[in-house]
């Protein structure tokens, strides 16, 4: 045992530096040390949540490859996949907005990339404290121009998101970012070292100080100040790395030139733990070992310590497995890409341990054949950290919360309540670029985007693919189960109204501190609730993120468990109906007009979020709401498609409930609504996903055809004129609405 | 038919773009590398948009001193078509091939949204099939957009009909709204919004066509005039 303060210091517990001791045999050095500390930590060994994610369904015909790789891939037809990835990047953006969101975008694109696919589009989940709030806006501000600084000039295009609002994240914002790429289905590469004797190269950025203990001591601990973030700033942004958009474009095209002329047998890009997590990943996968010379890592300054250069994070960085004979073809490539590229390792033949069995040493030396510094299976680094079931517990005071139902709640004023919550994100989203490839039929702000399955060096197809990215704090902070299963309806819902059917979900839990046991509750019934909804509506999980320690001042964030949802869309042609309807159409609500058959039909929402209101229950996940998604999509899959339609508008009816789906629409369209016969602001404000509002000229046709498939519609009333009346409750200019919407959040951040 | 290159900086990213769109048309698009210093080849270039050399030190700068503009340089002087979009203006007129400059937007951000352009002449080889006053919807992406120059040169550009379009809703802060301008002899265009991002209903507007089929045919016409030349 040592004197225990190195370990501790790097993140170990002193069980795990046992441990440590046990795989070697004897007591490791500083450098060892250091490199279990990172790959053993929670951000990168998943210790903590493990044991849950084993529960999700990952397995469909068409899943290419699962949870595990860089990225997930599936088979989206014509010859083309489809990569997926989601990850945080919260702990970084709380210290440093900018480089934080941007490094954040960076990172994701490398792991897609990584695949051989070329990104194609990201996504950010945001989640902030109180605008009004000054350090929340310098937040707001910084990550939106992160995002937009990177990926503008990375030239990949952002098309949507979320943006969230609330309390909780005041101290600790939520910064996720998910990535989708798509390759030749043929050109699938996976991180794997193979053929002993072949080359490790380092492709790109020169290594500095940056970034060290980014994921040990960032990471995967909480904010501990009692203002939070503010009183850690100083100690910790040296933890936070820098990104280069324009070394990230080159190394891009270096890589996808690389795969295209077949000169790399694996790749791997250097993300949190760097050199030490890229080199044993792709060892313990191949099953083979590696030999890493530090003197010949390229550094940004003279004097890295090796334990520095093993773990530095700094960004823009690949590692490629290359057959000695191509090495020339390669070192040209990179020439041309004014990529950096330098041989620092090669591939090792395993050695036999005790017992016989052969096994992978990742060993760092001072010179290619000189002394070596450090010797340790690649496989105990990367897949064998501890794993912790660590208690669980209900929170005390959930009965209480549960019997504090905000039906109580009066109506209040409802065009008040209209002209104050709604947000037009145009502000955040003006700032990304959201067209480049030509791709985006459906851009930011919609239920789900849109694109083509197009790009360069795609094959040709006319299929389109769908995203949406959808979370729900509200609900899962009364019931973390029906909470999460009812998020994955929600993302259904987004992409049925652009006609996508799903295919594959990935998923970023962000959660509290896990040794706190309502916080492993939490993360153990949102798994349940995702898993129960992923094989009722048969959708696998092919990948996820889990980040944990979202806390500060001891104060956990309510369970945030984001989704990232690919559908595809068989044949593209035509643009799916937007929110626009039109002067006579009538308006449809399709799924039932009781949307919750229980007492408690405000729980969760917004309406009662912006009250105060955080009790309640909410009501189960229903199989049935998966009819009429499935209904819409087809609706209006087969106006993608090309076909003649009377339906004119289409938006499902989520956040804020039906007042608020009509409001939008109405907004969108300057064209008011008369319905004159709503039940009560309950009937407003309720949210249950898997509704809609559809605008059609034939509504009798319409509701036909909806009780054929079995799904219950009801018309509410005609588009016409300037003013959204609803019953006795609501009678508002259509004008004003528009007005307060679009500029909401630009006067929210006093901009 | 004649050949257009595409001029590829290292941090481009509409290049691909461009040649999709151009090869919509009908015409016959390659990307050529900023090291060629040889573009015989082609009858007509366009230097596409994105961050050429990562936009360092600001957005051209660098760009302008790649190898392959003094062949662009010598193109533009022979008369063939150059279109520059988006970071493809602010490289031509750093270069010294357009007059004025592009500076950061009015609001500071960065902004992507679709436009309404109005064509204000028609004596240029983008907007050569276009009507004087047609309003077109393009979108912009841009950060430094906002269109300058000294009174001198404005009131040069006016009197030269050099000023090919408009914004009828000014978003970035650009001089007389100024979307796009032409050399006095109008074979170099440059503009900010980017009319290959507008070539399909499906995508939101197909209004970028009539720019695009004009070059094409401007660049047909300058292989046609290089035939003649040829021509014993």
């Amino acid at each position: 045992m040592s004197d225990g303060a190195l370990h501790r210091a790097l993140g170990l517990t002193d069980d795990e530096y046992a441990l440590v001791e046990g795989v070697l045999k004897r007591a490791p050095n500083h450098l060892e040390l250091a490199m279990f500390a990172v790959m053993w930590s929670e951000h990168c060994s998943y210790k903590s949540s493990r044991i849950h994610l084993r529960r999700l369904p990952t397995s469909a015909p068409w899943v290419l490859v699962g949870p595990g790789e860089n990225a997930g891939v599936i088979d989206a037809g014509d010859g083309v996949a489809i990569a997926l990835r989601i990850e945080s990047h919260n702990h970084p953006s709380a210290i440093e907005p900018y480089q934080g969101a941007a490094t954040g975008v960076g990172g994701i694109l490398r792991d897609v990339f990584t695949m051989g696919a070329r990104p194609l589009a990201v996504m950010d989940p945001l989640f902030f404290g109180p605008p009004d709030d000054a350090r929340s806006r310098w937040l707001v501000e910084g990550v939106v121009a992160g995002i937009s600084g990177y990926g503008n000039s990375v030239g990949v295009p952002t098309i949507g998101g979320e943006l969230t609002f609330d309390e909780g994240y005041a101290q600790n914002p939520l910064v996720n970012v998910l990535c989708v790429g798509a390759l030749p289905r043929e050109r699938l590469v996976l991180g794997r070292a193979s053929g002993v004797g072949n080359l490790a190269v380092l492709l790109g950025s020169r290594t500095g100080r940056d970034g060290i203990g980014g994921v040990s001591v960032l990471a995967s601990a909480g904010f501990s100040g009692a203002d939070g973030a503010a009183s850690l700033d100083d100690e910790k942004r040296p933890s936070v790395q820098v990104g280069d958009p324009y070394e990230e474009k080159r190394l891009i095209e270096a890589c996808l030139a690389l795969l295209d002329a077949g000169l790399v047998v694996g790749i791997q890009d250097l993300g949190g733990a760097g050199l030490t997590c890229a080199a044993s990943e792709t060892a313990a996968r191949g099953g083979v070992g590696m030999d890493l010379d530090f003197t010949a890592v390229p550094l940004r300054e003279a004097g890295l310590a090796p334990w520095e250069i093993m773990t530095s994070e700094s960004q823009e960085r690949m590692l490629a497995i290359v057959r000695p004979e191509d090495l020339a073809a390669l070192e040209a490539l990179c020439a041309r890409w004014e990529v950096r590229c330098a041989v620092v390792g090669r591939v090792s033949a395993p050695v036999a341990d005790a017992a016989g069995r052969p096994v992978g040493m990742v060993r760092v030396r001072e010179g290619f054949d000189g002394p070596v510094l450090a010797e340790v299976p690649a496989v105990s680094l990367a897949d064998e950290a501890p794993l912790y079931d660590r208690p669980r517990a209900r929170p005390a005071d959930l009965d209480a919360r549960r019997d504090d139902d905000p039906a109580d709640e009066p109506a209040g004023d409802v065009a008040a309540e209209l002209l104050a919550s709604l947000v037009d994100p145009a502000w955040v989203y003006r700032q990304y670029d959201s067209q480049l490839f030509l791709n985006t039929v459906v851009g930011p702000g919609r239920d789900a985007a849109l694109l083509r399955l197009a790009g360069p060096g795609l094959p040709a197809s006319e299929r389109g693919f769908a995203l949406t990215t959808d979370s729900n704090p509200r609900w899962c902070a009364i019931d973390p189960r029906a909470g999460t299963a009812l998020t994955l309806l929600e993302a259904i819902a987004n992409l049925a109204c652009v006609g996508a059917t799903p295919a594959a979900v990935v998923n970023c839990l962000n959660f509290g501190n896990p040794e706190h046991p309502e916080v492993m509750w939490q993360l153990s019934e949102a798994v349940d609730g995702l898993a129960e909804a992923c094989v009722a509506a048969g959708v696998p999980v092919i990948g996820g993120n889990v980040s944990l320690y979202n806390e500060s001042g001891g104060r956990d964030i309510d369970p945030t468990p984001v989704l990232g949802v690919v559908g595809l869309v068989e044949r593209l042609v035509a643009p799916p109906p937007g929110w626009t309807w039109r002067e006579g159409d009538a308006v449809v609500l399709l799924g039932p007009r009781e949307a919750r058959p229980d007492p408690f039909p405000l729980a969760g929402s917004l309406f009662a979020r912006r009250r105060g209101r955080r009790g309640g229950r909410l009501p189960e996940f229903d199989e049935r709401a998966l009819v009429a998604c499935r209904f819409v999509a087809a609706e209006v899959a087969r106006v993608c498609a090309g076909g003649v339609s009377d339906v004119a508008a289409v938006h499902d009816v989520g956040a804020g409930g039906l007042a608020t789906a009509l409001a939008e629409m109405s907004a969108a369209s300057g064209v008011g609504l008369a319905w004159g016969d709503p039940r009560g602001h309950a009937e407003l404000f309720t949210e249950a996903p898997g509704r809609f509002v559809v605008a059609t000229r034939d509504p009798a046709a319409l509701v036909e055809a909806a009780a054929g498939a079995g799904v219950e519609a009801t018309v509410l009333g005609l588009a016409a004129g300037a003013r959204l009346a609803l019953g006795e409750m609501c009678d508002l200019a259509v004008a004003d609405l528009a007005e307060r919407r679009a500029s909401a959040l630009a006067r929210a951040l006093g901009r | 038919m004649s050949r257009v290159g595409v001029v590829v900086f290292p941090g481009s990213n509409c290049e691909h773009d461009v040649v999709a769109a151009l090869s919509a048309l009908g015409g016959r698009a390659e990307l050529v590398w900023h090291a060629e210093t040889d573009l015989s080849a082609y009858d007509a270039l366009v230097l596409p948009g994105g961050f050429a050399h990562g936009d360092y030190l600001r957005p051209g700068a660098l760009a302008r001193f790649s190898p392959v503009m003094e062949a662009v340089a010598a193109a533009a002087e022979a008369g063939r078509p150059v279109l520059g979009i988006c970071n493809g203006f602010q490289v031509l007129t750093e270069a010294g091939l357009l007059p004025g400059a592009l500076q950061k937007n009015r609001g500071l951000t960065f902004l992507c949204q679709p436009t309404t352009l109005v064509v204000v002449s028609t004596r240029s080889v983008l907007t050569r099939a276009a009507h004087v006053g047609d309003e077109l919807v393009v979108p912009i992406n841009h950060f430094a957009g906002s269109y300058v120059c000294d009174d001198a040169t404005y009131r040069a550009l006016l009197e030269g009909d050099q000023v090919v379009l408009r914004y009828a809703d000014n978003p970035n802060g650009s001089r007389g709204d100024i979307a796009g301008i032409a050399n006095a002899a109008g074979n170099v265009v440059g503009l900010m919004p980017h009319p290959e991002r507008a070539l399909h209903a499906l995508l939101g507007s197909a209004d970028g066509r009539v720019l695009l089929e004009g070059f094409l045919a401007a660049a047909d016409d300058a292989a046609a005039s290089a035939r003649l030349v040829a021509a014993p």
